[in-house]
């Protein structure tokens, strides 16, 4: 199994190297990140044939002509809020690229909960917020969207359907993963240790070159030709252990360092990696280098999964701009900070008032904060960043016409404005919450389009 | 006894969850992993991190991978798309971490000594 993308807006040719490095069966393709469902929902209600990931249709394309005769299949979340419409784009480039007639795709549905919001929400489904507590109720005037994550069932029941593409909404990053893995090797659904291998091999893949050499901070130095970094291939066998590694000849690398910062990745409790259809515990992985480029992966111990699955639901929270400017020596950071305070001042006089006022010296303080102490007189130069946020979408949209002016009535040797006034952005806030599987697992489908 | 920064010692891969940051620190060579769990207790994250880190500091153990994962509540100015903060995602407290010092033995620090940095960094370590 080899993973082709690792959000939307990944390398485009990485799948394409996937699928002509070597020998593959499965290439999965995540594109979806908590908000992004929000975002092709606002695409969507602008073109109601909109609301996927586009750029997976071009790359189908030209990867159609392998898969039929190849028999490589292709699973993934690129459906986004309208894996119909997503799937009828596919099946036309799959025509276009000579597939007519040989090829299916399976289209997982029911994820989408907008529809039936209200319907949950008066069932008693109060869907609080995760870290929060707060019920969904208090803010359902500004809901903008809300997906369950499902898991590998509605995977499994399409490629059993003779699917050669199965695309879904909002399912699991990792179910991408390990769904074809429990439909190839016929896994049970209490199989719990399989599965929950098959969860670490997904959470090694999902992220694509980040298990391979990608942003590695172990002697970064030392990572080759990540201009044509090998993305990783999952060697999965029936019992669920594997190896990572990655095409013969490809750039990056695949060893015990890489593996370990991707497990980490985005890691809560490593015990309990929660899933749709197990939990994964992660203190149980073993690791062995299993060659060049080759690390084995086994052991891991899975349980049965909680009575929940979980929803992503985004609002809109507001409005947001970030403004910059450059300040050159001498006394840069100086100048920054000065310019910073009479930036305040002015809001503060127009009697405009925000959640939050942010002020970052990027180029000393942006990223480490205080860790860094104070900075020298002679820092070359600084850029200073200042991002507010708020309700009341005037007062953001007056921030962004104060920042320009500090050039002719602020500190002096200052530049890199050239870009503009900066955009007011609406802020869509990510609500996570769970709720009863019963509610929602009835109204998953999966339908079959034919190419 | 001498000091050591943790990017001698370890490397490190960071993220976000909503508004927590997820550090992932893994020892380079096995043996230093109980000097880590000795040192690097979320107490002392927390004091190195101050208010960079809001809410609470959780450590949890990976003994198979000779790797901790540290949860920073409350790092992320809100997270997501409403932090206003350049690291909205939480990417680099894993190199914020790694600045830590703590105390080793001098064999320790003596072994350890430049790892971590591009070898063409020099000796510059006065941030």
């Amino acid at each position: 199994m080899a993973a082709g993308q690792g959000f939307w807006g990944d390398d485009l040719e990485a799948p394409i190297r996937q699928v002509n490095g070597g020998r593959i069966d499965y290439l999965m393709l995540d594109y979806l990140a908590e908000v992004t469902m929000s975002i092709m929902r606002k695409q969507m209600s602008r073109d109601p044939r909109a609301g996927y990931a586009r750029d997976f249709v071009p790359l189908m394309e030209r990867v159609f002509p392998a898969c039929v005769e190849r028999g490589i299949r292709v699973v993934t979340n690129a459906g986004g809020v309208n894996p119909l419409e997503c799937a009828r784009a596919v099946a036309d480039a799959g025509r276009r690229a000579g597939a007519g007639g040989r090829a299916r795709i399976g289209v997982v549905t029911g994820d989408d909960l907008m529809e039936r919001l209200d319907e949950l929400l008066a069932a008693g489904h109060s869907l609080d917020h995760m870290e929060t507590g707060r019920p969904l109720a208090e803010v359902r005037d500004r809901v903008r969207s809300a997906n369950v994550y499902l898991g590998a069932r509605p995977i499994v029941a399409a490629l059993a359907r003779r699917a050669t593409v199965v695309v879904t909404g909002r399912s699991t990053d990792t179910a991408l993963a390990y769904g074809p893995l429990a439909w190839e090797f016929g896994w049970a659904r209490d199989a719990w240790d399989p599965l929950a291998s098959g969860v670490v091999a997904g959470h090694v893949a999902e992220c694509g070159a980040q298990a391979s050499g990608g942003n590695c901070s172990a002697e970064w130095w030392s990572i080759p030709d990540l201009a044509a970094v090998g993305f990783p291939i999952i060697e999965a066998n029936p019992d669920g252990s594997f190896v990572v590694t990655k095409h013969p000849g490809s750039g990056g690398m695949v060893n015990l360092r890489t593996v370990k910062e991707q497990i980490l990745y985005e890691l809560g409790d490593p015990s309990s990696y929660i899933t749709p259809d197990v939990v994964a515990d992660f203190t149980t992985i073993r690791l062995s280098e299993e060659g060049r480029d080759r690390v084995g992966v086994h052991g891991v111990r899975g349980r049965p999964p909680t009575p929940f699955l979980k929803v992503s639901v985004a609002c809109s929270a507001g409005y947001r701009a970030v403004g910059t400017l450059v300040y050159a020596w001498p006394d840069a950071a100086a100048k920054a900070r000065a310019a910073a305070r009479i930036l305040r001042e002015r809001l503060d006089r127009l009697g405009l008032t925000y959640e939050r006022v942010l002020v970052e010296l990027v180029g000393w303080d942006a990223t480490h904060g205080h860790l860094v102490g104070e900075p020298p007189p002679d820092l070359p130069e600084v850029q200073l960043r200042v991002g507010v946020r708020g309700r009341d979408r005037a007062s953001v949209e007056r921030f962004t016409r104060e920042v320009a002016p500090l050039v002719l009535t602020g500190p002096p040797s200052v530049t890199g404005f050239a870009g503009g006034r900066p955009r007011v952005q609406e802020i869509v806030a990510y609500w996570p919450a769970l709720i009863d599987r019963r509610a929602v697992e009835p109204g998953v489908a999966v339908e079959v389009v034919e190419v | 006894m001498a000091e050591v920064r943790l990017v001698e010692l370890a490397h490190a891969r960071s993220g976000d969850k909503g508004d927590t940051a997820n550090v992932g620190l893994i020892v380079y060579e096995e043996m230093d992993y109980p000097l880590i769990l000795k040192m690097v207790t979320p107490n002392r994250v927390k004091k190195h991190f101050k208010d960079m880190v809001k809410g609470p500091v959780e450590r949890f153990r990976l003994d198979n991978l000779h790797a901790v994962n540290f949860l920073l509540h409350g790092a992320l100015d809100g997270g997501g798309t409403v932090s206003l903060m350049t690291d909205a995602q939480g990417k680099v407290f894993s190199t914020a971490l790694l600045r830590m010092k703590i105390e080793v033995p001098d064999e320790v620090a003596e072994r350890v000594r430049g790892r971590g940095r591009h070898p063409g960094a020099g000796a510059g370590d006065s941030l």
